[in-house]
């Protein structure tokens, strides 16, 4: 065994895999995962730990590993984690826990995330629970969002002994890890479902179909509901599209209609009834993961696919794992291009993209180099979809019909980072709504700190 | 689950049902609609609302069989439930924000097309709870299309029923009716117009010529319905507004209708063949030589 190397991780053939939902990666089994735990090196002073945004006590729950002893592996990881299977899985591990790891300095760092999905797999395969409130405080609380925001807010609420009712606007519960995050990267049945279970199993109550905003506003809960406090994980909002000719026409799909179809509605699957587009060739614009997650669907019922980027391999904001992926499944990049026009046929149907070539000039705002256009470079990749995935703006339902609740200029609510503290006395915020698309693990940050802000606003009041 | 407290078939097609839906009673305003489904592996499917009871906590609904979910939906009768009823979505009515007293001065024309008249008939009764009567048009392919004329009539100022075939009531489409209207003398102040794609389209262009202002209300292909994915976009005076969130209402003299028609055919093919299979089970295997079958 190579100490400066990872224990590799077992995954889907790439082939096999591009026609098929099931997942990618297969994680660690229990001799792999020791073998791995092994390579920690326990610091002192734990680097890693200030790379997770929950703060999981990292050499803590590998120590454990090491031992054998999952189970308490895993409460070590449920004390700051309401959701490690989901983590293990979408965090950008490279830049948090294991970008600071000190074994990545000389050799590869430990593989925290892998070895927290297997930690995580292994309780629910062996119906562990994390460990609940010893007795209710009778406080109220209301969660509006059950992604990782919402769900880690009441998770952290509920181990206090407070009454959590998180409200969700759609069917299903889960946010972004139901209608976003493909199934091939993240199993909805035997992870997500199985997550939101235990955040349930902590005395948290989930009612799905309420639109804050339209069924019920903030302050209809507080005064009339009798809810002590308000955590707002409503998530991100509207699709941006580019404002280019051509988009309104038939086969332009925001990534997120694309997912939600595809994820939350099943499309994908032959249960589900619920249409989607099966392209013959696809053209994702975008190179974030929600890109990455549209492509590698695009991929999966059929099509062809091309991402197309305008800036150069270097910047694609996704993670590097999701990229690599992505390659190894045979998706084009077309890197360096931006689209100039959607072109249709006389009925509006897509028939391809209009693009021109970019080169990389003097850097902007983000610190990244300013893409800018080739003079006379235009040419057309011939496509029947086009997938926009270019983020998203804030959805207006709840800042437009809570009184008092204070906006910033992108729309998005204010909220301390801290606390989550808002404009609004007894109403917190944190995640996508707050920041703008983000990642899922800063969410469950932002999710605790707003269990930690409410803890201390109701502990005083 | 969302229990169905009285279900009908109001003629041959459309349906009506009360169904229990405690929050969206409470909530909801003329103008908004639901999305529903109707078991754990459904479509969210949009519908309008037609009528509520708060203190029951019933919404009323009206839809007509045109695909695989709602032919499942038609299936569904007194004791059964929805899976799921969320709501109210969209934007209530430009009217219910207006002031009464202002509203008590102008002359006001409803444009109901078909199964639109459903979501017409909260907005015209809303009014005649404030001692607004406004005039109605509702217009029907023929007479056995035609629904809710009895309710209409008991909420209405005056109503003109008009059948395309002549059947029953005036003859010909609304926007003759329209015409014949203004021709014996009506002035209207505002129109509100719901219904066919189509008909919409051609009631706004007779209005912008009459120059009266037109409100229409656009039921887009629509999938979580919150502003989440952006499927419901249409064009209103040149620019890109979400049918869920900015609407359902919209200045009709502004909507690109020929560009919303387009993106209605989206799906056409596949809720086609959705549609046979619910429908006939699995026969279908390209015969009519249009589609190429279930494959």
């Amino acid at each position: 065994m190579d100490v400066l190397k990872k224990v590799p991780v077992r995954e889907q053939n790439a082939k096999e895999r591009a026609e098929n939902f099931e997942e990618v990666c297969l994680g660690y089994n229990k001799e792999e995962a020791m073998e791995e735990a092994a390579r920690c090196i326990n610091c002192k002073n734990a680097q890693c730990i200030k790379g997770c945004p929950v703060a999981i006590n990292i050499p803590g729950f590998i120590e454990k590993v090491k031992e054998g002893d999952i189970e308490a592996a895993y409460q070590v990881i449920s004390e700051s984690s309401a959701l490690p299977a989901v983590c293990g899985r979408v965090c950008p591990q490279e830049s948090q826990c294991e970008g600071k790891c000190i074994r990545g300095i000389k050799g590869e760092p430990i593989s925290i995330g892998k070895l927290e999905r297997f930690v995580a797999d292994w309780a629910s395969e062996n119906g562990i629970k994390p460990h609940g409130a010893e007795a209710k405080n009778g406080k109220k609380v209301a969660v509006i969002g059950s992604g990782p925001a919402g769900l880690t807010c009441a998770g952290d609420l509920a181990k206090l002994g407070y009454d959590v009712t998180i409200f969700e606007a759609l069917h299903e519960a889960g946010g972004v890890l139901v209608y976003g995050i493909p199934e091939f990267r993240l199993p909805k049945t035997k992870v997500v479902a199985k997550e939101i279970e235990n955040v349930k199993s902590l005395g948290v109550k989930i009612e799905t179909n309420v639109v804050v905003g339209k069924s019920v506003t903030i302050d209809e809960l507080m005064d009339e509901e009798g809810f002590d406090a308000v955590f707002i994980g409503s998530g991100a909002g509207l699709p941006k599209f580019m404002g280019i000719p051509g988009e309104q026409s038939n086969g332009v799909f925001s990534a997120n209609e694309y997912l939600t179809r595809s994820n939350l509605m099943k499309a994908f699957d032959e249960n589900g009834t619920t249409p989607i587009m099966r392209g013959k060739k696809v053209a994702v614009v975008g190179g974030g993961n929600v890109a990455m997650d549209a492509a590698r669907t695009a991929l999966r019922l059929g099509a062809e696919v091309h991402i197309v980027y305008r800036r150069s391999e270097e910047e694609l904001p996704a993670r590097v794992e999701e990229v690599h992926h992505a390659k190894e499944e045979g998706i084009i990049f077309d890197l360096l291009t931006n689209p100039v026009e959607i072109l249709s046929d006389e009925k509006g149907w897509v028939t391809g993209i209009k693009c021109i070539r970019m080169e990389l000039g003097e850097p902007d705002d983000s610190g990244r180099r300013r893409p800018v256009e080739v003079p006379g470079s235009e040419f057309t990749i011939d496509v029947d979809t086009v997938i926009m995935s270019l983020g998203t703006s804030p959805n207006p339902l709840i800042s437009s019909t809570t009184e008092g609740l204070e906006v910033n200029k992108w729309k998005c609510i204010v909220a301390d980072e801290e606390y989550g503290r808002t404009s609004k006395e007894g109403v917190y915020a944190g995640g996508d709504a707050v920041t703008g698309a983000a990642t899922v693990i800063l969410a469950m940050g932002a999710g605790k700190a707003g269990a930690k802000g409410i803890d201390e606003y109701l502990k005083n009041k | 689950m969302y229990r169905i407290l009285e279900a009908k078939e109001l003629t041959s097609n459309i349906y009506y049902m009360v169904v229990e839906a405690k929050r969206v009673a409470k909530a909801c305003q003329p103008g908004q609609f639901v999305i529903v489904r109707t078991d754990e592996n459904s479509e969210r499917i949009p519908l309008t609302i037609c009528d509520y009871d708060r203190e029951k906590g019933t919404i009323t609904i009206v839809f007509q069989v045109v695909g695989a979910g709602t032919e499942v939906m038609a299936h569904l009768g007194e004791g059964d439930a929805f899976h799921d009823f969320v709501g109210p979505l969209g934007c209530p009515s430009d009217l219910v924000k207006e002031d009464v007293e202002d509203l008590k001065k102008k002359s006001i024309l409803f444009v109901a097309g078909g199964v639109g008249t459903a979501p017409v008939y909260p907005q015209v009764k809303w009014l005649h709870e404030r001692g607004i009567a406004a005039d109605v048009i509702v217009g029907a392919k023929t007479k056995d299309l035609l629904i809710l004329e009895k309710e209409m009539a008991s909420v209405a100022g005056n109503l003109y029923v008009t059948t395309d075939d002549g059947s029953y009531g005036r003859s010909g489409m609304v926007t003759q009716t329209i015409t014949d209207l203004v021709n014996e003398g009506k002035h209207y102040d505002v129109c509100i117009a719901i219904g066919p794609m189509i008909m919409m389209k051609f009631v706004c262009k007779l209005t912008k010529e009459l120059n009266i202002p037109t409100v229409v209300s656009l039921n887009p292909i629509m999938v979580d319905g919150t502003g989440m994915c952006g499927a419901c976009r249409v064009t209103v005076g040149g620019k890109v507004k979400f049918a869920c969130v900015d609407g359902p209402e919209f200045d009709g003299h502004q909507v690109n209708f020929d560009e919303a028609m387009q993106r209605q055919q989206i799906y056409k093919t596949a809720e086609g063949r959705a549609f046979l299979a619910a429908k006939e089970g699995n026969t279908h295997h390209g015969g009519c030589g249009n589609c190429g079958g279930n494959d």
